[in-house]
């Protein structure tokens, strides 16, 4: 007999998944080159799908539902939320870009979008290790034949397979060492494996065991080093809307999976995973920051700019618990300062790819870091709009990038542990470099002379979103205490429970 | 709104109003528009100046509103006799800055005058500020309008300029963020400046504060060995550009020193000033002498401008009120002497387009009204008596003398290079007979240009001869500020 609450808690995701179906058998009526109407059904279902998240996610409650195998509670519903709306604004982003490419044809980019939606909100909202794992395959089995959708493309093909290849063989990772926690705690369900490990009953051996393997293969997943070696690849090899539902939602559930594996379940191993996220995060930084200064493609680039920003989410996910000390305001801090960084990487990387996508035509892709030059010549709002990501994302103030770094930093400093500290001087010095990449980008664009001269050509749906994009990027750099406090606030309310 | 804010976010508001305005079709409209702008901005500052209470060490005009909640920031801005003449003085030099790039500059004027106008908010916001971070999020705020006035405007090497600038300064300041965050923690999760001051630390924490604060700011002001990046950012930045930099964006590290190093690490401060000592010794004299050997116009201020700096950390850190006072005195007498030298050298450039004083050579004999008020800069520059110049110069001679003769010393021969490299200078450049027919074709400086270099010798000349407002102001929060250094904060 499933009760009330069970239904009340994936509401939205029963909705998601109807409307995905629907709107597949809807397409095939749709003959118009442009899938208007698979697109405003499609834009109208998810709007729908954010709002009632926002709605669940303000009163801020949390219940379980299924037996316990789902959780909706404040974290999980803001990130679902804003899981939502960072795909509505992709595919409004997307659709010129994918209509000059012929990839809207049979309408799969909007259903294996919101399929790949439904399985990120089933992995945030997943309280069982099994049902997570669920959430995880379909979002990367859809995220797999998205990175295809262009059949007659050898890179996006080549980038699809090893996607697919390296990201099954994480989730084998993952699977396996869910299985040897499994068999160590005897349950499924994150609550009773959180109570058995506490109860410090198990063999620690055989924990840390199965623990390895599922930080190996969250690590895959975040694309830290040293399992990023698709990041880069699968960024330039996908068409760049494909990248983009690759490198913006996806990440939210990525950072909730971590929350819900390793801080719900696995805290009590607290001092296991951190050092292994630390090495991640160190990795990640250097590697990241350090080999985005080759590039010359701009989405490599970004992908590479993309795993340092990862290293930073990892760097406050680890500075939770000082010594095994499990400190309630610590904890608070530093969880809310890596979901505070993780939504507004995602916030940042949107316009960031929105404005790439802005300007690339049929036959052009603009993913070539001198495909900006003069760009201010040619729009000064759009080149403004880019040269605001690329500045916040290099942490300078007063843009909401700096915010996020300084909330980690924050983290880390505030443990007053020599070691945390010298990670923190560390963190901001890689950032020095990172800012030498970023400023690279804003030197073509606003130093260079305009190699393309061609007038941009945008629907208006475009300029608008991707304007109101970069205005609340900067408004958020002037005022970031409500995001900050929604990202407490949330934090508090989930791990309270 | 309070004053101060209108003072900090008129011009910006004027600044992103100009941004509306692409396209070479506004340029003149952009011309006026950021004119009525700076103009906006330096009476937004009127009321301070009517309203600030001499005699007292406390923060006027505070405005405190909550801004984050979450790290308990405040928008908490205010200022006392340290901090009061630097934001009528930014508001004045943005003024000078419009009506100086008023012809010279014909791309996109309108993020020109717009980057300016925003840099002009920025740095009072800097002065301001009484929140650590809010002080932070200014400080590095700068650096985005500089880098890209640098880079656009600027010169052949404009790049390598634009990315020396920002990297050498984000360097110093991420290391300062740091620290920031460390008092923040230790003050019991506050970032009020206040707080930071009253905080105990051990002898251990100070030292490491103490050098952290110093690596943004002896980069920003810059102190020798760091100043290596300010020669090359001044020759190719554009006029305006250099301007701005020498006369405020200095000053804002100087202003640091004041604000944050002597009062929260006073221990580690008079421990280790010697060395700071030292280095502003060194910085005085030494690049003095380099400063001689310049080829180039605009080096040859670059240079001079770090021995000036020089005198401004000496006078910080000999700990009396004379040297203190002088240093605040030095900035803003330098403010105007910078401004304005730099600004002579744009109107010889606009002319023959090169900065080498070999391809000058007497520009008075063409340009008579122009090579008198550049008499007056240069002496200026070398401090003669009865201009801004001496002011400072002379306070901090006269305190280095008290608490050590040989350190006055060394800091006295600084006038005789400074004089040596001024006037010789003035010699190449304007005097003897028109060096080549492109000096022969010169015309005089117009009104415009007239305008902009007596509003600068007006100032130089009432700060030199009058310099009483400047000192009545400083005076109650210099002592204060010193009475405070003095004491102990080892726990």
């Amino acid at each position: 007999m499933i009760d009330n609450i069970s239904w009340l808690a994936i509401y939205p995701e029963v909705v998601l998944l109807v409307m995905a179906c629907v709107i597949a058998l809807v397409d095939l009526a749709v003959n118009s080159p442009r899938r208007t109407a698979t697109y405003l059904l499609t834009m109208l279902t998810l709007a729908v799908v954010a709002v009632l998240q926002g709605v669940y996610a303000s009163s801020g409650n949390t219940f379980y539902g299924f037996g316990n195998m789902i959780v909706s509670d404040a974290m999980g519903n803001w990130l679902k939320c804003f899981a939502a709306v960072a795909l509505m604004v992709t595919l409004v982003y997307g659709r010129p870009y994918a209509g000059d490419r012929d990839m809207l044809r049979g309408g799969e980019l909007f259903t294996l979008s919101m399929f790949s939606l439904l399985g990120m909100f089933i992995m945030i909202g997943g309280n069982n290790f099994l049902v997570i794992y669920l959430g995880l395959e379909l979002l990367t089995l859809s995220s797999y034949a998205l990175v295809a959708l262009r059949r007659d493309d050898p890179v996006a093909t080549e980038a699809a397979m090893k996607y697919f290849v390296l990201g099954a063989m994480a989730s084998g990772f993952l699977l396996y060492g869910l299985s040897m926690l499994y068999g160590a705690t005897g349950s499924l369900d994150i609550g009773e494996v959180f109570k058995a490990v506490n109860a410090g009953q198990i063999r620690h051996q055989v924990l840390v065991f199965g623990l390895v393997f599922i930080v190996a293969g969250l690590a895959f997943k975040m694309g830290a080093v040293p399992f990023h070696m698709w990041v880069p690849d699968v960024y330039e090899g996908a068409p760049t809307v494909i990248t983009l539902l690759i490198a913006g939602a996806p990440k939210l559930a990525a950072f909730a999976i971590v929350m819900r594996l390793l801080v719900d379940g696995l805290l009590p191993l607290a001092i296991d995973w951190q050092q292994m996220l630390a090495v991640l995060a160190i990795g990640s930084i250097l590697v990241g920051n350090l080999a985005a200064i080759a590039q010359t493609n701009l989405k490599r680039m970004l992908a590479y700019s993309t795993i340092s920003q990862m290293g930073f989410v990892l760097l406050g996910l680890m500075s939770g618990v000082v010594n095994g000390n499990v400190d309630a305001a610590t904890v608070q801090a530093a969880y809310s300062a890596s979901m505070f960084y993780v939504v507004t990487y995602v916030l940042t990387t949107l316009a960031t790819f929105g404005v790439i996508m802005l300007l690339a035509r049929s036959g052009f892709e603009s993913d070539k870091i001198t495909d900006m030059a003069g760009l201010n010549q040619r729009s000064p709002l759009f080149a403004g709009i880019l040269a605001v990501c690329l500045f916040s994302m290099a942490g300078v103030p007063p843009l909401v990038g700096f915010y996020a770094k300084l909330s980690v930093l924050q983290a880390l400093v505030a443990s007053g542990e020599t070691p945390y500290i010298v990670l923190a001087v560390f963190a901001v010095m890689m950032s020095l470099i990172g800012a030498f990449y970023y400023l690279r980008v804003v030197k073509v664009m606003y130093f260079d002379a305009p190699v393309q001269t061609a007038p941009i050509q945008a629907p208006l749906d475009v300029r608008v979103v991707l304007t109101l994009n970069g205005a609340l990027l900067f408004v958020l750099g002037l005022l970031p205490g409500g995001l900050m406090a929604l990202c407490s606030g949330a934090i508090l309310r989930s791990l309270a429970s | 709104m309070g004053v101060l804010s209108l003072a900090i976010w008129t011009p910006i508001a004027f600044g992103a109003l100009l941004l509306m305005f692409s396209g070479d079709k506004y340029a003149g409209l952009s011309r006026w528009l950021a004119l009525v702008g700076s103009l906006a901005g330096l009476v937004a500052t009127f009321p301070l100046m009517a309203g600030f209470v001499p005699g007292t060490a406390d923060m006027q005009f505070v405005e405190k509103v909550s801004w984050i909640d979450t790290f308990h920031i405040f928008y908490h801005v205010g200022v006392d006799g340290i901090s009061f003449w630097f934001v009528p003085l930014t508001a004045f030099i943005t003024v000078i800055v419009v009506i100086a790039s008023w012809q010279s500059i014909t791309s996109r004027v309108n993020q020109y005058m717009s980057a300016f106008l925003i840099l002009s908010g920025i740095m009072i916001g800097v002065f301001c500020a009484l929140d650590g971070m809010l002080f932070y999020v200014f400080f590095e705020g700068t650096l985005i309008p500089m880098y890209l006035i640098i880079g656009v405007w600027g010169g052949p090497r404009k790049i390598y300029a634009a990315f020396k600038f920002f990297l050498y300064t984000l360097l110093g300041s991420l290391l300062m963020l740091i620290a920031m965050l460390y008092l923040y923690n230790e003050a019991g999760g506050s970032f009020d400046i206040a707080a930071w001051h009253a905080v105990p630390l051990s002898a251990h924490a100070q030292t490491m504060l103490f050098f952290a604060f110093v690596a943004a700011f002896s980069v920003k002001i810059p102190m020798w060995p760091v100043h290596t990046w300010l020669p090359d950012v001044h020759v190719e930045a554009p006029t305006g550009g250099s301007a701005v930099l020498a006369a405020i964006m200095l000053k804002l590290g100087a202003y640091g020193f004041l604000r944050f190093s002597l009062p929260i690490a006073p221990d580690a401060s008079r421990e280790w000033a010697w060395l700071m000592i030292t280095l502003s010794l060194i910085a005085v004299i030494y690049v003095g002498l380099v400063a001689m050997v310049q080829k180039d116009m605009k080096k040859l201020v670059a240079y001079s401008s770090v021995a000036h700096m020089g005198f401004v950390t000496l006078g910080f850190f000999i700990f009396n009120d004379l040297g203190v006072s002088g240093g605040i005195a030095q900035m803003i007498a330098h403010g105007f002497v910078s401004a304005a030298m730099f600004l002579s050298i744009g109107v010889l450039y606009d002319r023959l387009h090169t900065r080498d004083i070999a391809d000058y050579g007497g520009v008075v004999n063409t340009m008579p009204n122009f090579a008198a008020f550049a008499l007056l800069f240069f002496m200026a520059n070398c401090g003669l008596p009865g201009t801004a110049g001496f002011v400072g110069e002379w306070m901090v001679i006269l305190a280095a003398v008290k608490s050590n003769f040989w350190i006055g010393m060394a800091a006295a021969t600084a006038l005789i290079w400074g004089a040596a490299y001024s006037l010789w200078m003035f010699k190449r450049v304007y005097l003897g007979a028109p060096g080549n027919a492109n000096v022969r074709a010169m015309l005089d400086i117009g009104r415009r240009e007239f305008l902009v270099l007596a509003l600068l010798a007006v100032a130089i000349l009432a700060m030199g001869l009058y310099p009483k407002p400047v000192t009545d102001v400083t005076d109650a929060s210099v002592a204060q500020l010193l009475k405070h250094v003095a004491m102990s904060k080892l726990n």
